[in-house]
């Protein structure tokens, strides 16, 4: 703990750690690049006076190694998973391959635009089709896109292919159905899409209800569901052949949600199993970085019938004349600008081809492995809402510890902090009250779940021994707890001079 | 304790009627599960509600929750200290923190409201 | 294929003893047994980062980058030169392997870098408040225009023909279905919208109207008289923005009248990288906050009263609203975001200054040299900034195969969208482009074109 305000504990922390906004370590005439030696004659701007202006007032001015300084610092006040384990479930924090890095900067790949002819960008439509291909056979469907910037770019393509093909049938319809243990993203893709939108139920295994699901597809009017698998409880969809049989009776489409893949890989394919579309996170499932909130990459595989409807441009030809093709009347239209977030392609491609068939399938084992070794060290320490088998993460509850001790999800979630950890997931899926979601990841060791564990026991026992120990955590951060309701009530969004 | 003089909706909000006038709040019970309010969206004045349409929205951090009117009528009046002090609605959600006032439609519709007792009932008092 | 799995023999034995089981497979029961994949998947073999690496490099090598050729390609991507301490800093595994900052405790970093983020845009656009990234220019251009439909509750939009043609097509994917019209408003003989079109085109029932600058024939438009012709017909001013140096010499937006300046900052500290991860900004007036699509974070105190940072204003997002989100983008630009954050850091007041005066006087020299061949001339007569459309004698495609046989990648077709455009391209230059390379441009475009 640090001594009182103004104290030589204070004043040593203060100093240690020093560290404004860039904007504020701004010092008049300071340059972090040299002026540009211009080889042509200056030449005034060529627009009107009153739409110009001199300079961009409130730009810092730093030298470079005070840059380099202030990012190095504000770097250090973040966990990342080469620290330690990051078992947000959902978000599958698996270790990310240095040779990725190395890749994604070749000047080859980097430096090349991406209106170059396609006679001068062979490799990079060469890998692009390449890419399409191994994700094809790993989902087990017919198609892919590998334009959608992120997961929920690609849910919005999924759907709006849905709709150009029902449309084409001459009928869109109305409503998407999604389970009521959906991420967040499922509705409001939906609604982005022009569908209103349905919760279904989940029965007692935390699956699908079944029966909810053909009282209301027999209606007429459902376009698809939206379901994830494994769902957000990291319970398999043991029916998930029905529900796509059922849905495709009823003149519905099933979309898959991909953020589980890495439960699936090499072990079961959803395009056997009757899924129509679905969309693969590819920062997820095929370990391309984080990088602190994106560039993620959406990747979209579809079955035959939807083939048609996928957006332009579209990779085509054979090797070494490979080409972008634009003349495909069915399709969605555009859904961005290029096509995709190439630089994260680049990185899964890698992945892939590091891994091939075994290794791929060897690390869904081994997900599902480890999140399995957690749930069993942790039963009985929490509350397990679901009693189903889980894949690749795994969802405990805060019941029993809050209705004991006072300590609630948020408590732990914080304390873990203290130990080294990132905490899991917390209050998702919004089904279980209190929930804690684990997902481990295959590159974790052994040792490494153990201390994990360790330490999730250590602050229960402390819930019970020192509450208010747990409950004012963490108290090792570079800050403690924030206060959210300030930051909203009184929204202070940028620096101002 | 609940105001006895109010009439409550189901979704926990409150109407007090003065003659043609209903002046209509969410209850304390229904700040107290939202938490810590940080945001208010009040009502269009001038703006005709039939009972059960949405006047307006309250935020929490972490939930966003409707406001349903309880009656029909139309928005006279809209309290603009919430728009800058939505905190009131934790401290006052029956008294200084009322929400709008509504020139009613039918001054006897709020008569088929739940009245104190049975929202008490309802909230498990 | 081990050397990303821990795991040992012995760890698999004993965590498999620890769970009662003999296999790892034992734990899938629940998967039918119709739905398990009886066979390997039929992928090629796996390569050890050796064979991974030349692999890789053979399919680099297979690209002209654009330090093999003298670029002249621009459209939306630019290439601009980016100090090695920029990706040196995004290099570091606490910037490029940490998630979405939801535990703020252990995230400082990068909240505290979109805060100083938010910061820099709303200094360059001239307005209010900013969020932490969109996905590109052209989702950022569907995501203001559906922020404009929100807030007027209108249901027609007014877009320049002018626009980034995949920013136009990208809009029409989205709009279809949710009921928003676009009305397209062509461009006069200087290349500038037609306000008279404009004018036109802009009534009660328009929302927004978004007008980019410089355009796509790289042309600076008047955003004070199109926010002028918004306003009057109660809509709200987009202004789009590709080419964010040219903000280092025309005022922000925000300055000029607008409401909302969205757009594609990739040129800050991002590499072209064949199109992607590229970096969606948008910036808008305070009123708008809370119909803004994305994260945003804002500044408060921690229990010892500290400054911090944290994500804010969540309720617009879809893990809080779900249906009635204001977007459905979870996952952002996060680690582009950081690297224009930190390139903007070290260019300053006065380097952005600087670069952007570089590029107009290249496009200077550039438009001199290249308009003196016989029969080439500019295509639009209005203002520009680093990129300009010509007018050849004969059709572009020829002119350009032709200059790429001798190392020149002369500028973009505008026939690709453009069909009676056939004899125009546009050609951008950056600070990178020297004087050699336009003077080889220049003499090449005389041999090809005689």
């Amino acid at each position: 703990m640090t001594g009182a305000a103004g104290g030589p504990e204070a004043r040593a922390r203060r100093i240690r750690d020093r560290l404004g906004l860039v904007f504020e370590e701004s010092r008049p005439g300071r340059r972090g690049v040299d002026p540009i030696p211009l080889d042509v004659p200056p030449a005034p701007p060529e627009a009107e006076p009153e739409i110009l202006r001199e300079r961009v007032e409130g730009l810092p001015e730093l030298s470079e190694p005070e840059v380099v300084r202030h990012f190095t610092r504000l770097s250090r006040l973040n966990y990342s998973i080469d620290r330690g384990l990051y078992p947000l479930g959902s978000c599958t924090m698996k270790y990310n391959p240095k040779v990725h890095e190395w890749a994604a900067r070749l000047p080859g790949f980097a430096r090349v635009h991406p209106y170059s002819p396609d006679a001068l960008a062979q490799g990079c439509l060469d890998l692009l089709a390449g890419l399409e291909s191994l994700l094809a056979t790993i989902t087990g469907m017919d198609a892919v896109t590998l334009q959608p910037a992120a997961g929920a770019h690609g849910e919005l393509t999924g759907i709006l292919l849905i709709r150009a093909c029902l449309e084409a049938r001459g009928d869109a319809r109305k409503v998407i159905l999604v389970p009521d243990s959906a991420h967040g993203t499922n509705p409001a893709t939906a609604s982005f899409s022009g569908y209103a939108v349905e919760e279904i139920p989940s029965d007692a295994r935390g699956c699908v209800d079944l029966d909810a699901l053909r009282r209301r597809a027999a209606v007429g009017d459902v376009a698809a569901m939206m379901a994830t698998n494994p769902n957000t409880l990291g319970v398999f969809e043991e029916d998930i052949a029905e529900v796509a049989r059922v849905l495709h009776e009823n003149g519905a489409m099933l979309y898959m949600d991909g953020a589980n893949m890495n439960a699936m890989i090499g072990i079961t394919r959803p395009g056997d199993a009757g899924v129509d579309v679905m969309h693969l996170n590819l920062h997820k499932t095929f370990s391309t970085p984080h990088g602190g909130g994106g560039p993620g990459a959406g990747a979209v595989a579809v079955k035959r019938h939807l083939e048609p409807f996928l957006p332009v441009p579209r990779v085509s030809g054979a090797p070494g004349a490979r080409r972008l093709g634009y003349d495909r009347p069915q399709a969605i239209g555009r859904v961005r600008s290029f096509y995709g977030n190439f630089g994260m392609l680049v990185r899964a491609y890698a992945y892939i081809r590091s891994l091939g068939a075994e290794g791929l399938r060897e690390s869904g084992l081994t997900a599902i492995l480890n999140a399995n070794y957690v749930r069993r060290r942790l039963e009985g320490v929490l509350h397990l809402p679901y009693s189903s088998p889980s894949y690749h993460e795994v969802v405990f509850s805060d019941r029993d510890l809050e209705a004991q001790t006072g300590i609630k999800t948020l408590d732990l979630a914080k304390r873990l902090m203290d130990y080294g950890f990132h905490p899991p997931t917390v209050y998702f899926p919004l089904i279980v009250h209190g929930a804690l979601m684990i997902e481990p990841t295959e590159t974790e060791s052994r040792e490494e779940l153990d201390a994990f564990v360790e330490a999730v026991r250590a602050i229960v026992e402390e819930a019970r021994t020192d509450p208010d120990l747990v409950r004012s955590a963490p108290h090792t951060t570079p800050v403690r707890r924030l206060d959210e309701t300030g930051a909203a009530r009184k929204p202070k969004l940028r620096f101002r001079p | 304790m609940v105001p006895k003089n109010f009439r409550y909706t189901k979704e926990h909000e409150w109407v007090a009627v003065e003659g043609g006038t209903g002046t209509v709040g969410i209850t304390d019970f229904a700040q107290q599960q939202l938490g810590d309010i940080v945001y208010v969206e009040l009502p269009e004045v001038g703006r005709s509600v039939i009972a059960g349409e949405t006047l307006g929205t309250i935020e929490s951090v972490k939930a966003v929750s409707e406001i349903y009117s309880p009656v029909g009528g139309t928005v006279s009046e809209v309290n603009g200290a919430l728009a800058d002090s939505p905190e009131k609605l934790n401290h006052d959600p029956h008294g200084s923190a009322w929400i709008c006032r509504l020139t009613l439609s039918d001054p006897a519709e709020a008569g088929g409201l739940l009245d104190a007792a049975a929202y008490e009932a309802l909230i498990g008092k | 294929m081990m050397r990303y799995l821990p795991h040992g023999p012995e760890d698999r034995r004993a965590m498999l003893e620890a769970l009662g089981l003999e296999r790892p497979e034992d734990l899938l029961a629940t998967i039918p047994e119709a739905l398990r994949l009886r066979s390997a998947l039929d992928l090629p073999p796996a390569l050890s980062e050796a064979e991974l690496q030349e692999h890789l490099s053979a399919l680099a090598m297979r690209n002209a980058s654009t330090g093999c050729y003298r670029s002249f390609l621009g459209a939306g991507a630019y290439d601009h030169f980016v100090p090695s301490a920029v990706d040196h800093l995004i290099s570091r595994t606490e910037f490029y392997s940490s998630y979405t900052p939801y535990q703020p405790e252990i995230s400082q970093g990068t909240l505290q870098t979109i805060f100083e983020f938010q910061s820099m845009i709303c200094m360059l656009t001239e307005l209010d408040v900013a969020n932490a990234s969109l996905y590109d220019g052209a989702t950022a251009t569907v995501e203001a225009l559906l922020m404009a439909q929100r807030a007027h509750g209108r249901d027609r939009v007014a877009m320049a023909a002018t626009l980034h043609p995949e920013y136009l097509e990208t809009a029409r994917t989205y709009f279809r279905n949710l009921g928003l019209a676009i009305d397209v408003v062509p461009h006069a003989a200087d290349g500038r919208v037609d306000e008279k079109a404009l004018a036109a085109a802009v009534g009660s029932r328009t929302a927004g109207v978004a007008v980019q600058s410089p355009n796509v024939f790289g042309v600076i438009e008047r955003l004070d008289r199109v926010a002028e012709a918004a306003h009057g017909a109660g809509a709200a001013a987009v202004a789009v923005v590709a080419e964010p140096y040219s903000l280092g010499i025309l005022r922000g937006p925000g300055g000029l009248g607008c409401d909302v300046c969205v757009g594609e900052a990739q040129g800050f500290g991002n590499p072209l990288s064949f199109g992607g991860p590229y970096l969606g900004f948008m910036a808008a007036r305070e009123k708008y906050v809370r119909q803004m699509p994305g994260r945003i974070v804002g500044e408060t105190t921690d229990a010892e009263g500290r400054r911090g940072f944290v994500l804010t204003l969540s309720t617009r997002e879809q893990h809080i609203r779900r249906a009635k989100a204001t977007s459905n983008i979870c996952t952002n630009q996060g680690l582009c975001m950081t690297a224009a954050t930190i390139h903007l850091s070290l260019l300053g007041r006065e380097g952005l200054r600087e670069v952007a005066r570089a590029n107009a006087a290249k496009a200077s020299y550039a438009i001199s040299r290249l308009t003196s061949v016989r029969g080439v001339r500019r295509a639009f007569s209005g203002p520009v900034f680093n990129e300009f459309a010509l007018e050849l004698p004969g059709p572009a495609s020829d002119a350009l195969e032709a200059l790429r046989a001798r190392g020149i990648l002369g500028g973009v077709g505008l026939a690709r969208w453009f069909p009676e455009a056939e004899r125009r391209i546009l050609v951008a230059v950056t600070e990178r482009t020297r004087r050699e390379d336009v003077d080889a441009y220049a003499a090449a475009l005389e041999e090809v074109l005689r």
